[in-house]
């Protein structure tokens, strides 16, 4: 019993990391703009917020340092993407690699380094006494009950409110909003920040916490499944839990087997995750019947009002 | 008064504007990139001397570095041709594990054929290897049409897991702390250049861009794939086969990698060793990207990326991270893709006047 809430809450664990990258990126691929680089700015966000932690010991600065990290990025790509018009491929690989970079760089000293401080998981009381629920999901950290009114948030938001309704079409067709005197650059600005925003957070969910330390790299392609998992779900923030919590099943099932099966070499269960990603991901996405996908009309469109 | 700018879609782009506003935006990345080194407490300059004397200016550096170019170039001939028909192959860098694997195979289980037979067939297995990790992601894209960047970099982990794998379990050599094989059988090693102590394959490398450069130029093929590049529609009307090139494109792109293994494995290291690609397959996408897919350009750059990453060996003694090679080419492709602005546009101040 033990051994299954032990399971399930760790794949909630890593559901949520993946999940605020998911989120951010659905934000930003629904305003038409592709960001590939979620890898490097969870890194960034990983590094910044470890090294705040450990130099100053302060959680809520180290908190603010990696939202700060994120908009800067997000202003970075938003820049390059919509102002400057350019491809957006192009521009998330270019992300990638400078944060991968830049975050091993900045990131040295205090690789190894003990923190000591991360979010700690808080019992929320009487919740957390109910059996085999309540040590899942009410022992948890903050940034894991934060996710539980994201999500709704986030529904409600794209599909039940006035801003989401532009959002989406800011997606499938930019230049109605434009010739209703919406400022389509304004808003694709906004959305790209916040998603980047949201990535970092991600990478604080790395460094601070389930895990507590800093290694170069360390995400080891959670980005990539979030941005995978973006597209699995349909653009929509509901599937995109269940999507997240399914990959995170899958990854800590391995430690688990390993107790059962010891003979099986453990990169096998290293590679669950990314075999799983690629399976569902084709079995998902692929147009196997001249479907509709969900997929935003102008997704990685540079809008340009000269060319409308 | 004030001051505004219009922007204008230039006539036509010419060479050497490209290659200037390239060189003038590197240089300007390099400062940015000053500016973290010194705020991280180092002096840049200082950095920035050793760094390049050492590799630059010395037999030795040169030398070396011409050898690390190899699996760049490689890998972002392979990069830059799915590039030019709107596919991303992130996964060069599995391609590369995956063609190392394959060789390692010949090399170890495969008849005991040495001299240049031997090496030709190392060479095809490490091209398959590669060819056959990308086929995997090739068949999804072609026929349902299913987002290659990720299927690529997914099976990078998976193909870097099984590496790591071999290395450290039943290829490992006897009497090794660190994962990595028994020494390649001198029969199927790549010879020397002469007395130039270089490694022949830089010849594999430059031969390789040459003759993608003649496809792109002069063949069938390589007419269809820049068709298919600009406009599908267009392309199917022609009665191009579209799944075909697709296939095609990823695949070869794949053994291109495959083979940066092979030249790496037989010309230089002799060894396979865990982690082995060691980020080719990622900096070959900005290599490819800085190159704007011109073979003959990526035989340059990747000899520059190569130097650059060598160097960042050279200052580690300073204390300066390995990883300062990765920030700087991520700053250099920032800053060359807005500078891509201005070759594509130019700015004409207006001028208002206030009524």
């Amino acid at each position: 019993m033990t051994l299954i809430i032990s399971l399930l809450s760790g794949a909630l664990v890593y559901a949520v990391s993946v999940m605020y990258a998911g989120i951010g990126e659905t934000f930003s691929e629904r305003a038409g703009i592709m960001n590939l680089g979620v890898e490097g700015i969870m890194l960034m966000g990983a590094v910044t917020g470890y090294m705040t932690a450990v130099s100053t010991q302060n959680l809520a600065l180290a908190f603010l340092v990696v939202l700060f990290t994120g908009a800067v990025l997000g202003l970075v790509f938003a820049f390059l993407t919509v102002t400057l018009q350019s491809d957006q491929t192009v521009c998330g690989m270019a992300m990638l690699t400078f944060g991968t970079g830049l975050s091993g760089f900045l990131g040295k000293n205090v690789a190894g380094v003990a923190a000591n401080l991360k979010f700690e998981n808080i019992a929320i009381p009487f919740l957390s006494d109910i059996p085999v629920i309540g040590p899942i999901l009410f022992q948890q950290n903050l940034l894991v009950y934060a996710m539980y009114f994201i999500v709704p948030i986030a529904m409600f938001y794209i599909y039940r409110t006035r801003y989401g309704l532009k959002l989406r079409a800011l997606g499938e067709n930019p230049a109605v909003l434009d010739a209703g005197g919406e400022n389509v650059f304004a808003m694709r600005y906004g959305y790209i920040i916040f998603g980047s925003v949201m990535m970092a957070i991600s990478g604080a969910c790395v460094s601070l916490g389930s895990t507590n330390f800093w290694s170069s790299g360390m995400t080891a392609g959670k980005g990539w499944i979030a941005f995978a998992l973006v597209a699995f779900s349909s653009w929509n923030p509901l599937y995109l839990t269940l999507g997240a919590l399914l990959f995170g099943f899958i990854s800590c099932l391995g430690s688990t087997l390993q107790i059962y099966l010891p003979n099986v070499p453990t990169e096998i269960y290293s590679a669950l995750p990314y075999v799983a990603t690629v399976i569902a991901f084709i079995l998902a996405t692929g147009n196997f019947r001249k479907k509709h996908t969900a997929q935003p009309e102008s997704l990685a469109v540079p809008y340009d009002r000269e060319s409308r | 008064m004030k001051i505004k700018f219009r922007k204008e879609r230039r006539e036509k782009q010419t060479i050497i504007r490209t290659i200037l506003t390239s060189l003038l935006f590197t240089v300007l990345a390099l400062a940015a990139c000053g500016i973290i080194i010194a705020a991280s407490g180092f002096n840049p300059i200082e950095v920035y001397t050793k760094m390049i004397s050492k590799v630059f200016f010395t037999g030795r550096g040169i030398r070396k570095m011409l050898d690390a170019s190899l699996p760049l170039m490689l890998c972002s001939l392979g990069v830059a041709l799915t590039f030019k028909m709107n596919l991303n192959n992130i996964g060069a860098e599995g391609q590369y594990a995956m063609g190392v694997i394959f060789g390692g195979a010949f090399a170890m289980y495969g008849p005991r054929i040495d001299g240049f037979a031997g090496i030709l067939m190392l060479a095809v297995c490490c091209f398959a290897g590669g060819a056959l990790w990308a086929l995997l992601c090739a068949i999804p894209r072609a026929l349902w049409d299913v987002n290659e960047s990720i299927t690529t970099l997914m099976l990078n982990y998976i193909a870097l897991i099984i590496l790591s794998y071999l290395c450290l379990g039943p290829w490992k050599a006897a009497g090794q702390n660190v994962g990595q094989t028994e020494k390649l059988r001198a029969g199927l090693e790549l010879p020397a250049l002469g007395g130039a102590k270089v490694s022949s394959g830089i010849v594999i490398g430059v031969v390789a861009a040459l003759i993608i450069y003649m496809i792109y130029k002069s063949t069938t093929l390589g007419y269809q794939m820049s068709v298919v590049r600009y406009s599908q529609g267009a392309a199917r009307f022609a009665g191009i086969n579209i799944k075909r090139n697709i296939i095609l494109a990823l695949v070869i792109s794949g053994g291109l990698a495959g083979l940066a293994g092979c030249l790496q494995y037989a010309g230089v290291s002799q060894r396979i060793m865990e982690g082995m690609p060691n980020n080719a397959g990622y900096t070959a996408i900005v290599i490819a990207y800085l190159s704007k897919l011109n073979p003959l350009a990526i035989i340059i750059v990747s000899i520059l990326f190569a130097g650059l990453q060598n160097s960042s060996a050279t200052v580690q003694v300073m204390g300066v991270p390995t990883q300062i090679a990765t920030m700087i080419q991520g700053t250099i492709m920032l800053f060359v893709i807005a500078g891509d602005y201005f070759q594509r546009y130019r700015l004409i101040r207006v001028k208002e006047v206030e009524s």
